[in-house]
């Protein structure tokens, strides 16, 4: 029995793993693109942009996942979406806005006289970005960040309220079919393993980074 | 030929006029000290040198040619001023140095990235480096600091940062260093060891625009004062005349408040 729930859970955490890693690679750049779009000094573009931050994160994500899915369909009678892709759109566009503002906070908080530092001396503008300003903002954002990123770990587990098979759907299966709640702590402790070494990873980073302040 | 003209600059920020047709010229080799009370436009003046301002009229020389013409709007590309910001060094109230990197590193970063754009950078990229290295300890050494080359900003004084911060301003060779208020986010024990790094500049005949509120060391170091009020300038000449025979109403009360 061990062995098939496990191997059942592990075909669950590989749909919950693909959620994490495609939602995390598409949401970072995407977020960074946000952000500067967001201190943009052209104004339509900036409240453009802040307005739809304002949406994304005032709603639920369970919210936006059932209106990407059903949504199409039922408002332009569009073919209905895969379910998985339906998941990763919504998790792709919420969490670019939530890190568009950790980009944003952590850009932002950087002195001016950092720029201006780098002026004085005959810099150009990538060179103040990338030689000055970046490794300071990464230094700054990384306990936001990680926060969010361990969110997302749990927040894969909306993506069942469109029926796609993440860890969790796979562990209640074993409630209706079987009578069985080990499964789902099961589950729960591959959520605890997974968010470990999350927090493992960010905490070497920030280990890494606070050789300067 | 004067190594800075400064002709007719102004500059407003919303109603407030901050500077009012500012004149002034500096020779090689002397110092000019600006000094003033708070809000008088000693700051902006120097940010208008270094670009960081940009004025709404007038014009500034650095050796005859003309870095900027209010009236002249083709002088203000990115890439000109990025270039003419070379003419001046500026060492900032604040430091700001870059805090991920180390002394040395902070003296280096700005030369390495200009020689990228020499044209044998790639053929002798080796000595280039090197260069900039040993020229860059040398500086180091001369403001004393040559046993931190490798210490973070945080890990130094206030008064080392800002001897960092010199050295610098000095790596690029600038033909007029700027000070903004250079010891004034000091305490009073780490002023004299940046004020004794200027005055040893100045003892070198480097060409140097320093904002201060140090009246005995603008005094001492300065070849001429420059006193600002609301913008204007109210008297200029060298320190025995501006300090100790004042001929405007309004210098007196300002080195009043001062002597007493």
């Amino acid at each position: 029995m061990l062995v098939t729930v496990t191997l059942t859970l592990l075909k669950g955490f590989g749909t919950t793993c693909a959620i994490f890693i495609i939602t995390l690679v598409c949401s970072l750049p995407l977020g960074l693109i946000i952000a500067f779009g967001a201190m943009s000094r052209f104004k339509p573009l900036k409240w453009l942009i802040k307005t739809v931050v304002w949406i994304i994160r005032g709603t639920p994500l369970m919210l936006q996942v059932i209106i990407v899915f059903y949504g199409p369909g039922l408002i332009f009678g569009w073919d209905a979406l895969e379910r998985m892709t339906a998941v990763l759109i919504a998790f792709v566009i919420n969490y670019s806005c939530y890190f568009s503002e950790i980009f944003r906070g952590g850009i932002e908080g950087i002195p001016r006289g950092q720029y201006e530092a780098g002026q004085v001396l005959g810099m150009t503008k990538r060179q103040i970005f990338f030689k000055i300003i970046l490794l300071q903002v990464v230094k700054r954002i990384v306990p936001p960040m990680s926060n969010e990123i361990i969110t997302l770990v749990k927040d894969t587990s909306l993506a069942r309220i469109i029926a796609v098979r993440e860890i969790i759907k796979e562990a209640e299966t074993y409630i209706a079919v079987k009578s069985l709640i080990w499964p789902l702590f099961y589950a729960g402790a591959f959520y605890l393993v997974f968010c470990g070494l999350l927090t493992l990873l960010f905490g070497w980073i920030e280990k890494r980074l606070s050789y300067f302040v | 030929m004067s190594i800075l003209e400064v002709s007719g600059i102004s500059k407003h920020f919303g109603q407030t006029e901050v500077l009012n047709s500012i004149d002034f010229t500096l020779e090689k080799g002397q110092a000019l000290a600006i000094i003033g009370p708070s809000g008088s436009g000693k700051t902006t003046l120097l940010r208008c040198l270094t670009y960081l301002e940009t004025p709404d009229s007038g014009k500034i020389s650095v050796n005859g040619e003309v870095i900027f013409d209010a009236d002249d709007p083709s002088q203000l590309s990115e890439e000109k001023k990025r270039l003419n910001r070379l003419h001046f060094g500026l060492v900032f109230q604040s430091f700001n140095l870059f805090p991920q990197y180390t002394a040395l590193q902070n003296v280096t970063l700005a030369g390495e990235l200009l020689a990228k754009e020499r044209p044998d950078y790639k053929q002798n990229k080796k000595e280039i480096l090197a260069d900039i290295r040993r020229n860059a300890e040398d500086i180091l050494a001369s403001v004393g600091l040559s046993d931190r080359l490798g210490s973070y900003p945080h890990q130094l004084s206030g008064g080392q940062q800002q001897r960092v911060a010199i050295a610098r301003a000095l790596a690029l060779k600038p033909d007029i260093l700027c000070f903004d208020e250079p010891t004034s986010a000091l305490d009073p024990e780490l002023t004299g060891e940046v004020l004794k790094v200027i005055r040893g500049l100045a003892e070198r005949n480097t060409t140097m625009v320093i904002v201060t509120h140090e009246m005995q060391f603008a005094r001492d170091v300065a070849d001429n004062i420059l006193f600002m009020a609301d913008g204007v300038v109210v008297e200029y000449g060298p320190p025995e005349e501006v300090f100790g025979n004042p001929k405007e109403d309004r210098t007196k009360q300002f080195l009043e408040r001062y002597s007493s």
